[in-house]
């Protein structure tokens, strides 16, 4: 098998086996990346000599017997995510400059474990987009068709993975933002727990709602990286001190007995009938592994998506008032005072989504309004999270599908903000809740990828990377590669 | 239209962003959409529902009240547009 074909567990195996090196993996990888990303636009920065240099070091670590657990393993940053002394841009001109003087604990962690970094991944701007389109650096082409989208924000991690660029990459999650993509690329995405993963050098977008997580090819490299992502961080105010569990041991056991609910809801009509269809599928796929089936009902569900639209741009507008022209970041020419400094870096440096959240935030949460829209909105917020609690004391896990349909054409919704947030509209509940959930490829309309969403309880990652690896030993949907890619 | 040109001119004022002509007339019909889709919300019973503070119901941690950062100062200062001898530029506040 080539070295870009194997996953993370793959490729550890072979350096165990001394089949191959991680400078010969590392190589193979960016080269990878130079042929194939003009077609993709996947990356906004590859870091190939620091690459080759931690590469090198792995294998002399590895040589002399003390590797991290992830020694000599590649993997690509979302541009999120703090990298020191790498530009970071968050896919913003207003970052465009920033290079940052710190690493995110998600960094440091997988850095210390042993982790070979590529480069860093496109997305949309500030994470704010469900296509990859309002990213500054320009659209993420779909490995499975050129002429679509990857999906957002996670759009350059999600392409890398299902491109063979890489086996793994860093994303996060805001409303669906590492989901939603793996669903229409044909790769895992897990979004942990709120606070099960460090948010301290991840770019806020929205901090009650972001999180940290993975895109992989298996359940089981998301376990590995999980394993070393996860766990209490002093620097970050939301973190939870729980001990982290080893996901990896509990792959293997079965699913036999395990409740699956299903929300009648998320069947409705605004989902397309084929995809409808793959998923239903592979529920009767995990039925026929042991799992049953139970109907939830969740009458308030179909409100995640304006609450989200509330609570989420309030928050960001709040999160982004750092950027001011003043301390990093855009600053505007010839301005005329203080007031025209502030208004003009940030009008030249944001773009027009971004804009658009940082004004409807700012409206929801001025004077005659806060009530209305957003103390409104956590309250249902809070009745969306007591209906998840309903659910889980009946379920295990809730399965669904991941996106209303496969990939769309860039261009498509790029004009009508509301269909752009309605693709969200299966993702949103977990993180208004808090809750992991993670995406798994099950089947194609049209040749393109659908994904299947399962959410747990509160630190569920386990039950959650249990399922999926499950079904992926039972299917073989995710080994699939687009074409011109393989 | 539920907001009109001079409620988003104030809106952009309160954010501190500078819009050209075009994006004015962009931004009054597409906010007001949003506006117009997140207004659903009303129709939600919500009372006696206490609003959410955190998903998890956790409760702001504290940290005892000691130096734990050192001073980079001159590192931090790298990204800054404007700085002299420690300071952050700014155009002149105090006539």
């Amino acid at each position: 098998m080539a070295l870009h074909e194997r996953t993370l567990t793959e490729l550890g195996a072979g350096l165990d086996a001394g089949d191959f090196t991680s400078v010969e993996v590392t190589e193979a990888l960016l080269d990878r990346i130079a042929g194939g990303d003009a077609q993709l636009n996947a990356l906004i920065t590859v870091t190939r000599d620091e690459a080759l240099a931690t590469a090198a070091r792995a294998d002399a670590d590895r040589a002399a017997g003390n590797g991290g657990p992830l020694c000599g393993l590649p993997l690509i940053h979302k541009d999120i995510f703090c990298t020191r002394g790498v530009r970071t841009t968050c896919g913003s001109r207003m970052l465009d400059n920033f290079v940052s003087p710190y690493d995110a604990t998600v960094v440091e962690r997988l850095a210390r474990a042993g982790a070979v970094v590529l480069g860093k991944a496109n997305m949309d701007e500030f994470a704010m987009g469900s296509s990859n389109e309002t990213s500054y650096f320009g659209p993420v082409r779909n490995p499975w068709d050129l002429e679509r989208s990857p999906g957002g924000s996670s759009g350059g991690s999600a392409a890398s993975v299902a491109a063979r660029f890489t086996p793994a990459a860093t994303a996060t999650d805001t409303g669906g933002s590492i989901r939603q993509p793996a669903a229409l690329t044909n790769t895992v995405g897990l979004k942990p727990t709120y606070g099960r993963v460090s948010r301290y050098g991840m770019i806020a977008f929205a901090s009650s709602l972001d999180q940290a997580g993975t895109i992989t090819r298996t359940a089981e490299d998301a376990a590995l990286l999980l394993g070393v992502m996860a766990g209490f961080d002093e620097r970050d105010s939301t973190s939870i001190d729980q001990p982290v569990p080893d996901y990896v041991a509990a792959l293997g056991d079965t699913i036999r007995g395990l409740k699956i609910g299903v929300v009648r809801q998320h069947f409705d009509e605004g989902l397309d009938p084929a995809t409808g269809d793959r998923v239903r599928a592979a529920i009767a796929a995990l039925e026929s592994l042991g799992a049953t089936t139970i109907e939830v009902s969740m009458p308030n569900i179909d409100l995640s998506v304006p609450t989200y639209y509330v609570v989420a741009p309030a928050e960001c507008s709040s999160n982004l008032s750092r950027f001011d022209g003043v301390r990093f970041g855009h600053r505007a020419a010839d301005v005329d005072d203080l007031l025209d400094l502030y208004c003009r870096s940030r009008g030249e440096g944001f773009g027009d989504e971004v804009k658009r959240r940082i004004m409807t935030g700012t409206y929801v949460l001025s004077a005659g309004y806060y009530d209305a829209y957003y103390l409104k909105a956590q309250q249902v917020r809070q009745l969306i999270a007591d209906e998840f609690k309903k659910a889980f004391a009946d379920v295990d896990v809730i399965a669904g599908p991941t996106a209303p349909a496969p990939a769309f054409k860039l261009g498509d919704k790029v004009d009508d903000p509301i269909q752009m947030y309605l693709n969200d509209i299966y993702t949103i509940g977990a993180n208004l809740a808090g809750l992991p959930g993670v995406s798994v490829p099950c089947g194609f309309v049209d040749g393109l990828p659908v994904g299947l969403h399962l959410v747990g309880p509160h630190f569920g990652e386990s039950v959650l990377l249990r399922c999926a690896h499950q079904y992926q030993q039972a299917t073989d949907w995710h080994t699939r590669c687009p074409e011109g890619f393989a | 239209m539920s907001l009109d040109k001079d409620q988003v001119r104030h809106i952009a004022m309160l954010a501190r962003l500078n819009l050209t002509d075009d994006e004015y007339a962009e931004s009054v019909e597409k906010l007001s959409k949003i506006v117009d889709f997140v207004d659903q919300l009303s129709q939600a019973d919500t009372s006696g529902v206490v609003p959410m503070a955190h998903p998890l119901d956790a409760v702001q941690r504290l940290r005892p009240d000691v130096v734990t950062e050192t001073d980079e100062r001159d590192r931090f200062q790298r990204n800054a547009p404007a700085v002299t001898d420690g300071f952050y530029l700014v155009p002149k506040v105090i006539e």
